[in-house]
C-alpha cells in the first residue's frame, strides 16, 4: 500500500475477547505442592536436544545437572528437585499428537534439597562473556513461548553491537496473565535481569514494551526501572498479535526486520520479560530454569490463576490443583488460545515453553460450521504481516502450493489473526499449517529422490569400474597365459633343436 | 473430551455470514419501505414475488447439485439478492419480470459459478442488466408517485402486477435522467428540461424511479450505518461518489446546459444504493484498500461516462459489471506489502538505510 494507507507502526491485528480477569487478580500460586515424579523431556528448547548425564538409580539435588547441552545451540536441563532418577526413557511430550521424546523421570525425596552453588559477589561486576555463560549453564531459554536458547541471543546481541534490547512484555494472548503477574509481583529482579541482560551484550539501552491493559504492571515496572536512566518502560495498543516480536519493534521504534534476516540486523535483540526473571534467578541467585510461572484458566477449571510449577509436572496434576471438571472441559490447550496447541490428554509434563495450561468448555471453543468464503477481507484487514489469507487458502485448496508460496506462504506467522475474524469460520491457519507441512514433505521427497539418484549413480560407477578392473584382469591373466604357453613352446623347441 | 488434530486459533469472533446478510437487509429495509410507501400495493407483490422466487431458484440450485438447501438458505444472501433485485426493478412492473429478474441473479448470476463466493458479476447488477436490454418497455415504464392507500387497491394491484399494466400516459412518466436524455434527443438544453425537479424532493425520494433506489437520503443513512458496523469499508463508497461529484462538478462547470450538476448525479438513478450495497459486494470486489479506491473511482468514472456520452440513461449497472470484471486484474496487481518486503516481493536492504 503507498504510504497513506498503511499505519506505518501497526498493521493488522484484531481484538480478541481478552477474559484475563479469571486470573489477574489473583497473586501468583508459590506453594503448590511438590508431586511425586517428575517428568523432564532433554527436549524443551529450540536446538539440539540435551544428552543426559545420569543413569537410572542416580540420586540428584534440586538444580543439579540432568542433561547437558549439545551443539552451539542446545540449552542444559536440571533436577527441579531432590530425589532419585528412576528412569530415562521415551514418554508423551506437550505436542499435538503427544510424541513420545526422551525424558528423565525423578522420585521426589520431598525434601526439595537445593545444589549448593557459589554466587557471585557482585553480579553486576561479571564479565560480559561470563553473564553469558552462566546464563547458557542455567539453562535459560525464550520463555515467551519460542524457547529460543537465551545465551545464543546474548552472544549474537554482544557480536553485532545491538543498540537496543526490547524486552517483550506483551502477552497479547487472551487468557495468559503469568508475565503480568511476574511483572507486578517481580518487578525489580525482572529490572536486575534486564541490567544484566545489557551488560551482557554490552547494550546501551532497554524498552521494556507493554500492552495497555496491565496497568498496574506498568506501573510497578515504571517504579523498578526508574532509578536506570537507560531502561524505559512503553506502553503499547492492546491489539493482537502486539506480543509478536516484530509488530512490537515497528511500534515502539518504527524498523522493520527484513523478510530475510534477523533483530540483530538492525541492532536489536528482543527477550521476553519472563525470561529476564530467568536471568536474574541464574546470576544472582544461582538458580537454573526448573520451575515456571504458568497460567491456568478456562471455565472448566474452579480455581484458575497463576501457579509456579517445576517443570515436568503433569498437566493433569496442575488442573487438578486448579479444580478441572473434567465433564466440562472440552479442550485442553497449551499456551494461549490463538496459537496454543491442542493437547490429545493431560498426562504430559508442563516444560519450558509452557505458558499456559487452558481447559476451555464447549461455550468458549464453540464452533460454528464452514461456510463458503465470501471474500469479505477481513483476513486482508486483519492480517498484520500483509498477506491474503484468503487467496492463499484457495491456492491450497486446489493444492497450487507453489502459487500459496508466491503469495507469501513463507511469511506467514501462523498468528491466528485471519481465520479468528473469518465470519464462514474457514480454518484457514489449519491450511497453511498443512500446506506448510507439505512443502516441508515435498523438499524431503525431492532429497530422498536426489538421494538415490546419487546412490544410484554411485552404484553404476563402481559397477563399472568393477567390470573394467576384472576385465583387465582377465586381459592380464591371459596374456600372462600366453605367454607362458609362448615360453613353453620355447623351452620344449630348444631341447629338440640340441637332440636335433 | 474429544481430540482432533487442529490449529489454533481456539477461539473466534462471533460475526458469522448470515449475521453480515441480515446487517445489510435491515441497512436496506427504510429505503425499501419507503419505496413501498411511494408506489404502494403493487410494489409489494413485485418484492415479494422477487424475493420469493429467489429463494426458490436457489433452493432449486442446491438441489440440482445435491446438497441441503436448508443451511444455505438460511444466510440469507438469496434474500439479500432478491431485495436487491427488486429494489432496481420499476415498481409497477409485471410479475414475470421479478421471476425473470430472480432467475437470471440466482441461475446466471450466481450458482453457475458455483454458488456464494464464487461469481465474478453482481448477481442483482446482472439481473438488471439482462433486462434492461431484454425487455426496454417494461424496464422503463416509470409510475407516478401514488403512495400507498391512495393508489390502486389490494385487488387492483393484485390485477395490475398478474395481468398487465394499461400503461396510460397518466400514470407514468420519465426519471430525471430520462428526461434529460430525451430533451437532449430534441435539442432541449439542460436548465430547461428539469423545469420541475427538486432537489430536496429527489434527495428525499419523492419522485419516480426504481422501487428502492429513488430515496438518496435512506440509502445514505443505511450505508453510513453498514460502515459505522463495520459491515464494509468507506474506500469504495467514498471513491465512487467523490470521482462522480468530482467529474460532474468540473464538466457542470465547463457546459452547464450539457452536464447534470453534481446534486443532480448523485440523486438520480441507483448512484447512492450502488455506491453503498452494490459495489461493495465482498464477492465482486477487490480484497485490499487501495484496490477497493481503484475499483470505486473506475466505477464513478463508468457510471458518469455511460450517463453523459453512452446511450443509456442510467450507466451504474453497466459501470459495475465493466469494474466487476476488472476486479481479477485489481486483485492480481495490487497486493499488499509483506512486512520485511518491498512491494515486489524482495526482502527489505538494510545495507543502506
Amino acid at each position: 500500500m503507498p504510504a497513506f494507507l498503511e499505519n506505518p507502526r501497526l498493521r493488522g491485528g484484531i481484538h480478541a475477547e481478552e477474559r484475563k480477569h479469571y486470573t489477574s487478580g489473583h497473586a501468583i500460586v508459590r506453594n503448590f505442592p511438590l508431586p511425586k515424579k517428575l517428568y523432564i523431556p532433554v527436549q524443551q528448547h529450540v536446538g539440539k536436544p540435551a544428552e543426559p548425564v545420569v543413569k537410572v538409580g542416580d540420586i540428584v539435588l534440586k538444580g543439579q545437572l540432568l542433561a547437558h547441552s549439545q551443539g552451539a545451540i542446545s540449552s542444559p536441563i536440571h533436577a527441579p528437585t531432590s530425589g532419585k532418577i528412576i528412569d530415562v526413557k521415551d514418554f508423551p511430550a506437550p505436542h499435538p499428537s503427544a510424541l513420545p521424546v526422551r525424558t528423565v523421570i525423578i522420585e521426589s525425596d520431598g525434601k526439595d534439597q537445593w545444589l549448593t552453588t557459589h554466587l557471585p559477589s557482585d553480579p553486576f561486576a561479571l564479565d560480559p562473556e561470563e553473564i553469558c555463560t552462566r546464563v547458557g549453564e542455567a539453562g535459560v531459554v525464550g520463555l515467551g513461548g519460542a524457547v529460543f536458547p537465551s545465551a545464543v541471543k546474548l552472544n549474537l546481541g554482544r557480536k553485532n553491537q545491538i543498540h537496543t534490547l526490547l524486552i517483550n512484555a506483551g502477552e497479547c494472548e487472551p487468557y495468559l496473565t503469568c508475565d503480568d503477574r511476574l511483572m507486578q509481583e517481580y518487578a525489580e529482579e525482572i529490572v536486575s535481569g534486564i541490567r544484566l541482560m545489557l551488560n551482557g551484550m554490552q547494550a546501551p539501552k532497554a524498552i521494556i514494551g507493554m500492552e495497555d491493559n496491565k496497568p498496574e504492571a506498568f506501573r510497578a515496572m515504571q517504579a523498578a526501572s526508574l532509578p536506570f536512566a537507560n531502561i524505559s518502560v512503553e506502553q503499547v495498543p492492546t491489539r493482537y498479535p502486539m506480543g509478536w516480536d516484530r509488530q512490537m519493534l515497528r511500534y515502539l521504534t518504527g524498523l522493520e526486520i527484513p523478510a530475510d534476516g534477523r533483530a540483530t540486523d538492525i541492532g536489536v535483540v528482543v527477550h521476553n520479560v519472563a525470561t529476564a526473571h530467568a536471568v536474574y534467578k541464574a546470576i544472582c541467585l544461582g538458580q537454573p530454569l526448573i520451575s515456571r510461572v504458568v497460567t491456568v484458566s478456562g471455565t472448566a477449571v474452579a480455581k484458575p490463576g497463576n501457579v509456579e510449577v517445576p517443570l515436568g509436572t503433569l498437566m493433569s496434576e496442575v488442573l487438578d490443583y486448579c479444580g478441572l471438571n473434567k465433564a466440562r472441559m472440552a479442550r485442553l490447550v497449551m499456551g494461549g488460545p490463538m496459537m496454543g496447541d491442542a493437547l490429545p490428554h493431560a498426562e504430559v509434563p508442563v516444560v519450558k515453553a509452557c505458558n499456559g495450561i487452558l481447559a476451555l468448555s464447549h461455550e468458549e471453543i464453540e464452533e460454528p460450521q464452514t461456510q463458503a468464503c465470501i471474500r469479505c477481507s477481513s483476513c486482508v484487514t486483519a492480517c498484520p504481516v500483509g498477506l491474503l489469507p484468503l487467496e492463499m487458502a484457495s491456492r491450497i485448496r486446489a493444492n497450487q502450493l507453489d502459487a500459496a508460496v508466491d503469495l507469501g506462504l513463507k511469511d506467514c506467522i501462523s498468528c491466528g489473526s485471519c481465520s479468528y475474524v473469518c465470519p464462514s469460520n474457514i480454518p484457514l491457519v489449519h491450511y497453511f499449517k498443512f500446506a506448510s507441512g507439505e512443502l516441508v514433505k515435498r523438499q524431503q521427497a525431492e532429497h530422498k529422490t536426489e538421494q538415490t539418484k546419487r546412490l544410484m549413480q554411485d552404484r553404476n560407477q563402481r559397477m563399472e569400474r568393477i567390470r573394467q578392473e576384472a576385465e583387465a584382469e582377465a586381459l592380464r591373466a591371459q596374456e600372462a597365459r600366453a605367454a607362458r604357453a609362448a615360453q613353453q613352446a620355447a623351452a620344449k623347441q630348444q631341447p629338440k633343436e640340441e637332440t636335433a | 473430551m474429544k481430540s482432533k488434530l487442529i490449529s489454533g486459533p481456539h477461539v473466534a469472533a462471533t460475526r458469522r455470514v448470515d449475521q453480515i446478510m441480515r446487517q445489510v437487509i435491515v441497512a436496506l429495509l427504510p429505503a425499501t419501505a419507503f419505496g413501498l410507501l411511494l408506489f404502494g400495493w403493487p410494489a409489494l407483490y413485485l418484492l415479494t414475488i422477487t424475493i420469493v422466487s429467489s429463494m426458490l431458484f436457489e433452493a432449486f440450485c442446491l438441489k440440482l447439485k445435491g446438497v441441503a438447501a436448508a443451511p444455505y438458505l438460511r444466510d440469507g444472501s438469496a434474500i439479500l439478492t432478491g431485495l436487491l433485485v427488486a429494489m432496481s426493478l420499476p415498481p409497477w412492473a409485471p410479475w414475470w419480470i421479478g421471476v425473470m429478474g430472480a432467475a437470471i441473479a440466482i441461475i446466471l448470476g450466481k450458482q453457475v459459478y458455483g454458488g456464494l463466493g464464487q461469481n465474478l458479476f453482481n448477481p442483482a447488477m446482472l439481473a438488471r442488466v439482462a433486462l434492461l436490454i431484454s425487455f426496454p418497455i417494461e424496464m422503463t415504464t416509470w409510475v407516478n408517485v401514488s403512495p400507498l392507500f391512495t393508489g390502486p387497491g389490494l385487488i387492483e394491484s393484485f390485477q395490475l402486477i398478474f395481468s398487465g399494466m394499461e400503461t396510460s400516459d397518466a400514470i407514468t412518466g420519465a426519471t430525471t435522467l430520462g428526461l434529460i436524455k430525451t430533451g437532449f434527443s430534441q435539442n432541449l438544453l439542460l436548465p430547461g428540461v428539469l423545469s420541475d425537479y427538486s432537489g430536496i424532493l429527489a434527495f428525499i425520494g419523492w419522485e419516480r424511479g426504481s422501487l428502492g433506489e429513488t430515496s438518496g437520503l435512506l440509502l445514505l443513512i443505511g450505508g453510513v450505518h453498514l460502515i459505522r458496523q463495520g459491515v464494509i469499508q468507506w474506500h469504495i463508497p467514498v471513491s465512487l461518489l467523490a470521482t462522480l461529484l468530482l467529474l460532474s462538478t468540473v464538466f457542470h462547470m465547463i457546459d452547464s446546459t450539457h452536464y447534470m450538476s453534481p446534486w443532480v448525479q448523485l440523486n438520480s438513478g441507483a448512484v447512492l444504493l450502488v455506491a453503498f450495497f452494490i459495489a461493495t459486494d465482498y464477492v465482486t470486489s477487490p480484497n485490499t484498500p487501495l484496490g477497493q479506491l481503484v475499483f470505486g473511482s473506475g466505477c464513478g468514472l463508468l457510471i458518469f461516462v455511460i450517463r453523459s456520452w453512452g446511450g443509456y440513461p442510467e450507466g451504474t449497472g453497466f459501470a459495475i459489471l465493466l469494474m466487476n470484471a476488472v476486479t481479477p486484474l485489481i486483485d492480481h496487481y495490487i497486493r499488499p506489502r509483506i512486512y520485511g518486503r518491498y512491494r515486489n516481493g524482495k526482502p527489505l536492504d538494510i545495507s543502506n538505510p
